[in-house]
């Protein structure tokens, strides 16, 4: 299982190498040779401009869209390509720019189903339900109850979240992603459309989520301060390529940045 | 009470009977609409193909046998004489499920992200396909289907309410089948179990999780495949029961199919993404052809309304609530 292959990598050493990679949608090139490694156990952020292919790359991370070519080195084996089922099998959780919840379920279920993969009973047990399932479901709403604990859900436990205000339904988002205790978390936007008191309380739960549960954390976001503030590196893409890479600090100075944001003087 | 007024009663309940069935069916191709998005016009085939399998488990019927004795001279005709019902149905359960896990391998895998209407025309060739291959399998003569469920007018119920008209009126009693009653037991027995299942087990849960947003079950594990196995399997299920009850009621012929289709107004009415939907839209048009074929019928001295009222009723919703009673509102964003 590569999911112990990962738990066993050290801090700090490589969990996911990114080489080469490039995907083409007919003629649109999103990604044209990109490369990068994340580090586990650090907060790693993929930004650039609109159209980037920061949300592509997610993507590709975990298993919607296939490379066109390159490789994914993930917990040391090289792959041409993921699968959405067993990147989250392997540990990686993600959440989604424009929120993929399943509306008509509650905040309580949106959270169960990242239970999914941990729970063991088999098809005909649940049909009969009796003890050893009840005793499971028990113990995974325990678990769940945590996340909603961590991130001051409990009031809109039994809302169905299609009616929930757009930050709550993020928050929730995260929350199924938690639920799943997973060794690597992909969020892509987790602060749009957020007032500043609600990014705080966000950047706070993702740091949280870092420091405590030890998850490796790669994120795309548009505020520039949130990604200076909270992530360990930085890799920025413009038009489907890699312009720069390195620590906050770093990409503060770096040119080819600050001209892909600012636009070049002529 | 007046006579009028009893058999107004008994018209209703008839009415609502016979639309246990249909919301039964339609049931069906709700499963399965809001876990694959596919409208699936071989559903009522499903019930055919399931009943004609009961029916060959339940006499011992070699399958292809006429194929087989013309091809090779043989004269083969049964493995036993007879099977217990509930072996049979049994059996015929396990066929349903592998006819599912055919359908994921052969069809819906490779279908994946194609637009709705390929898949709705993909399930068009299923139908005809399954309908071919019953045909081939067990015969195409009219059968005899008796799983033992008992059939015909209720004495008790006759007998009961002869005395409620009042004195002097003239009246028998009210008519009502068994098989009706038995019907509506057990169609609420299965919808009540598949309630409770999808609420309060993890499969269950992914169920819904997949009927919901595609991407986002496939982001918390689940397999899409595994579900659809599943969903069809439960569809297939279903008809089954519609299957042997309508086999029970007229024999296993293959017009079976095309009663089905009445889910298509059922569905209209109650909305295609609503599983309650389904179940009132059905008993709506149950009692609603019922009462048009007896009321309207007598007052414009016509007949066979009920053949055509639940399609102009849908026809009616169509113009003024598209989305049906309970269905997802259609908002497009310009």
């Amino acid at each position: 299982m590569s999911l112990d292959k990962i738990q066993s990598i050290p801090y700090g050493k490589e969990v996911i190498k990114i080489k080469n990679i490039s995907l083409a949608f007919g003629g649109v090139k999103a990604l044209t040779n990109v490369s990068f490694d994340v580090k586990k156990g650090e907060v790693f952020a993929i930004i650039g401009p609109n159209g980037a292919g920061k949300s592509s790359m997610l993507n590709v991370i975990n298993g919607f869209y296939k490379p066109t070519s390159g490789q994914i080195n993930f917990a040391g084996e090289d792959r041409k390509e993921m699968m959405p089922e067993f990147a989250a099998k392997s540990g990686i959780a993600r959440t989604f720019q424009n929120i993929a919840l399943f509306k008509g379920m509650s905040t309580l279920d949106n959270l169960m189903t990242g239970r999914l993969l941990k729970q063991k009973q088999n098809f005909l047990m649940q049909a009969l339900y009796f003890g050893p399932v009840q005793k499971e479901e028990a113990y995974h709403r325990d678990k769940v109850e945590r996340v909603i604990d961590f991130l001051d859900l409990q009031a809109i436990r039994r809302t169905p979240v299609g009616s929930l205000p757009y930050g709550l339904q993020k928050r929730v988002e995260l929350g199924r992603a938690l639920a799943m205790e997973p060794e690597i978390l992909l969020l892509d936007e987790p602060m749009a459309g957020m007032n500043v008191e609600e990014k705080q309380d966000m950047s706070r739960f993702v740091l949280t989520a870092n420091d405590e549960f030890k998850t490796t954390i790669v994120l795309i976001e548009h505020d520039m301060s949130v990604v200076m503030d909270i992530s360990n590196r930085i890799v920025v893409l413009d038009y489907g390529k890699k312009i720069g890479e390195g620590k906050p600090s770093e990409i503060l100075k770096n040119k080819a940045v600050i001209d892909a944001y600012l636009g070049v003087a002529d | 009470m007046s006579v009028e007024l009893l058999n107004f009663i008994e018209t209703v309940l008839n009415g609502l009977m016979s639309g246990v069935m249909y919301s039964l069916v339609a049931l069906g191709f709700v499963l399965i609409f809001k876990a694959s998005g596919v409208f699936n016009f071989a559903q009522g085939v499903f019930a055919l193909f399931a009943a004609l399998t009961l029916v060959g488990f339940q006499t011992g019927q070699i399958p292809f046998s006429h194929l087989i004795n013309e091809l090779f001279g043989t004269n083969l005709h049964n493995w036993y004489p007879s099977l217990h019902s509930f072996l049979a149905i049994l059996l015929t359960i396990v066929t349903m499920i592998i006819l599912a896990w055919l359908v994921e391998r052969l069809v819906l895998r490779h279908l994946v992200n194609q637009e709705p209407i390929i898949l709705f025309m993909a399930t068009i060739g299923l139908a005809f396909v399954l309908e071919g291959v019953g045909d081939l399998m067990w015969g195409s003569d009219v059968k005899v289907l008796d799983v033992g469920i008992p059939s015909g007018g209720s004495i008790w119920l006759e007998e009961a309410t002869i005395g409620w008209a009042s004195e002097g009126s003239e009246y028998y009693g009210m008519y009502i089948d068994v098989l009706n009653v038995w019907a509506t037991i057990i169609a609420v027995i299965l919808v009540t179990a598949l309630a409770l299942f999808s609420q309060y087990t993890k499969t269950g849960r992914a169920l819904r999780a997949v009927a919901d947003d595609h991407q986002a079950a496939l982001s918390v594990g689940i397999s899409l495949r595994s579900i659809w196995i599943l969903v069809w399997g439960i569809s297939g299920f279903i008809a089954m029961v519609a299957g042997i009850m309508w086999g029970t009621e007229s024999g296993v012929q293959f017009s079976l199919s095309l009663i089905a289709l009445k889910a298509l107004p059922v569905l209209i009415l109650g909305g295609f993404t609503s599983i309650p939907g389904a179940i009132i839209g059905g008993l709506l048009i149950g009692v609603g052809e019922k009462l048009a074929e007896i009321y309207i019928g007598g007052l414009l001295d016509i007949g066979a309304i009920e053949n055509w009222f639940a399609y102009v009723l849908a026809l009616v919703f169509l113009l003024f609530r598209p989305q049906g009673l309970f269905g997802d509102k259609i908002i497009e964003r310009v």
